[in-house]
């Protein structure tokens, strides 16, 4: 090849290296994620539980014409339903949803051999493991809101929206308590994103996503059986799941932040340093799928 | 530094017990078609890994582009096509979706010009009227091709292509051979790997031949034949003679057939023989050097290879 050809042949490469970073990339992921059946089942799922819970309750008020305190709660501020919703779904349903995808992430590339094609292009690993959390990070974000914008509106519909009587007993409004209802949309999904970093490292492992999606699950599930344990009390705090239920104290009047500000602190500890061993597992790893 | 497209210098890889590339010094120079030879599992996949920077070597270090491989890979790789051990798609998405995705994670070309480039890459694979379907529904020749348009997204000055004509029928493969040889013709290097020997000795300039691990032989494809034995046949009536005289000049192996006696040449000169065989009163009615097809070289150099390499 002669001098000429291959400048010619590289100038469309010279001025756009390193000097912009592309989303390009990051959206081709999402399309990825969110084109997928499986994963828009998986979404349709975590949609239905607030409905049903929505409509099995004003079916039973309806006969009773009243009821326990918790569906005197919802029948006097329909943004109860997505806190019921939500509460219901953070044991199971949406780590699983995010399980899936993170143990999807490299394991699944791994398996269909897409791996060795991206790293040759070439994306650097770290570049990979970026867009791969980002992409885990805004699926935990979208999937939490899901739950807690069907949970509202449905909740609004059928109870409708008067003021929120908190835990404490006081009343705030109700674009108060839309407020408090999306920081705790907010919390929880960075927990579940943090529950991602964990699957994208398990997901560096092996190459079978199916695998390291049942791996996260079962985490998941042994956090929330060891936070039941009284005998180990010293190891609540560290448990990522102990966490999650705090977001009740988002309800309180006024809002107690000393538990989910250590909840998000545990979640940016969980996110490094399991990010970072996925690092240097992947940077380090013979590609050979 | 060196100007060859390819270069390993002494490039091992050792997995936990067997040695899957013994120490290669691979040389690929620049503009050439390079058939990249050997049985099913003699080391060439974990080669071309190394080379990608997929796989690190234990020992041994490789350039592209006289580039070092890992070291510069980021600015190496975008220069560089490959296909390796077969293609490797997203199943549920179009093979025209698939090479999207491929392309938005190339950081090193203009998204403006995607569409079009995509559009002539699935062109000069043959694959426009397909590039709506579904990976999934793909024969593996439609795959293979795929596969090929994806080391074709940008402009490239090599290529690395592993075994691209597998699964294609004779008509896709004689495509195959002719994209090769017209890129080569653009002025990319052709690095390609194979086991199909017609194949490799239609289109190819220089030739590897690997062997459990050791690269047996490399050069040009006239220079690696050369290594191999030539046999010089005479036909005559009086081949007990003439048998004689080959023997004489310092042929070896010579043996008589009917009205042929046939001798390896060694290093005799060819043009020695015939004026020795009339000068003794041989009648010579006819006279052959053969040089071994690729296919006896290949097997001389490899043992019969049916079985695959440890």
């Amino acid at each position: 090849m002669s001098a000429v050809d291959v400048a010619a042949a590289t100038i469309p490469i010279g001025p756009t290296r390193r000097t912009r970073i592309s989303s390009r990339f990051l959206r081709s992921e999402l399309r990825i994620i969110f084109g997928r059946r499986r994963n828009q089942a998986g979404l349709a799922v975590l949609a239905v539980v607030p409905i049903i819970i929505a409509i099995a309750v004003r079916a039973t008020v309806r006969r009773r014409g009243g009821g326990p305190d918790f569906f005197a709660a919802i029948t006097g501020n329909g943004l109860f339903v997505a806190l019921a919703a939500l509460t219901i779904e953070l044991t199971l349903f949406l780590p699983l949803a995010v399980a899936a995808i993170a143990g999807d992430a490299i394991a699944g590339e791994a398996n269909l051999g897409t791996l060795r094609y991206l790293l040759t292009i070439p994306v650097g690993r770290t570049r990979l493991l970026a867009v791969k959390f980002l992409a885990i990070t805004i699926f935990s974000f979208l999937a939490t809101l899901l739950v807690t914008i069907v949970g509202a509106v449905m909740g609004l519909l059928l109870f409708g929206g008067g003021n929120m009587t908190l835990l404490s007993g006081s009343q705030i409004s109700l674009s108060a308590g839309i407020a408090r209802l999306l920081l705790t949309t907010v919390y929880l999904a960075a927990g579940f994103a943090a529950l991602g970093a964990v699957g994208l490292f398990v997901s560096t492992l092996t190459e079978q996503p199916i695998a390291a999606m049942i791996a996260v699950v079962i985490l998941n599930v042994a956090m929330f059986i060891l936070d039941s344990l009284p005998q180990l009390d010293w190891l609540h705090p560290w448990l990522l799941t102990h966490w999650w239920t705090s977001f009740g104290d988002l309800f309180r009047d006024p809002i107690a932040w000393s538990g989910p500000v250590r909840g998000l602190l545990t979640a940016a500890g969980y996110a490094l340093v399991f990010w970072l061993a996925a690092w240097a597992r992947l940077g380090s790893k013979d590609i050979t799928s | 530094m060196t100007d060859a497209a390819v270069a390993t210098f002494s490039l091992t890889k050792r997995f936990k017990r067997q040695t899957a590339v013994d120490s290669i010094d691979l040389v690929v120079p620049r503009g050439s078609v390079y058939g990249f030879l050997g049985p099913n599992g003699s080391g060439k996949t974990t080669t071309i890994r190394m080379l990608l920077g997929l796989v690190q070597p234990t020992s041994g270090r490789s350039e592209l582009l006289g580039n070092p491989i890992p070291a510069r890979a980021r600015q190496t790789l975008p220069l560089v096509g490959a296909l390796v051990e077969g293609p490797a798609f997203h199943p549920y998405l179009s093979g025209r979706a698939n090479l999207e995705r491929l392309d938005a994670a190339d950081r090193d070309v203009d998204p403006r010009t995607a569409h079009m480039r995509i559009h002539a890459a699935l062109d000069r694979v043959g694959l426009l009227a397909a590039a709506g379907k579904r990976y999934r529904a793909y024969s593996l020749g439609m795959r293979q091709r795929l596969a090929i348009a994806a080391s074709l997204l940008s402009p490239r000055e090599l290529l690395i292509l592993d075994e691209p004509t597998n699964g294609l029928d004779p008509q896709g493969t004689r495509e195959v051979r002719h994209l090769i040889t017209s890129l080569a013709g653009d002025g990319a290097t052709v690095l390609v790997s194979s086991h199909l020997l017609a194949e490799v000795e239609q289109m190819c300039t220089h030739l590897g031949v690997m062997h459990v691990g050791k690269l047996v032989a490399q050069g040009t494809i006239e220079a690696v034949r050369s290594t191999t034995r030539r046999v010089a046949g005479v036909e005559t009536d009086r081949p007990q003679d003439a048998a004689r005289v080959l023997t004489g000049l310092g042929l070896t192996d010579v043996k008589v057939e009917g009205h042929r006696a046939f001798a390896t040449l060694g290093a005799v000169p060819v043009e020695k023989i015939v004026p020795a065989l009339v000068h003794d009163g041989v009648p010579v009615l006819g006279f052959t050097v053969q040089a071994p097809s690729l296919e006896d070289m290949f097997v001389s150099l490899t043992g019969e290879g049916f079985d695959v390499s440890g």
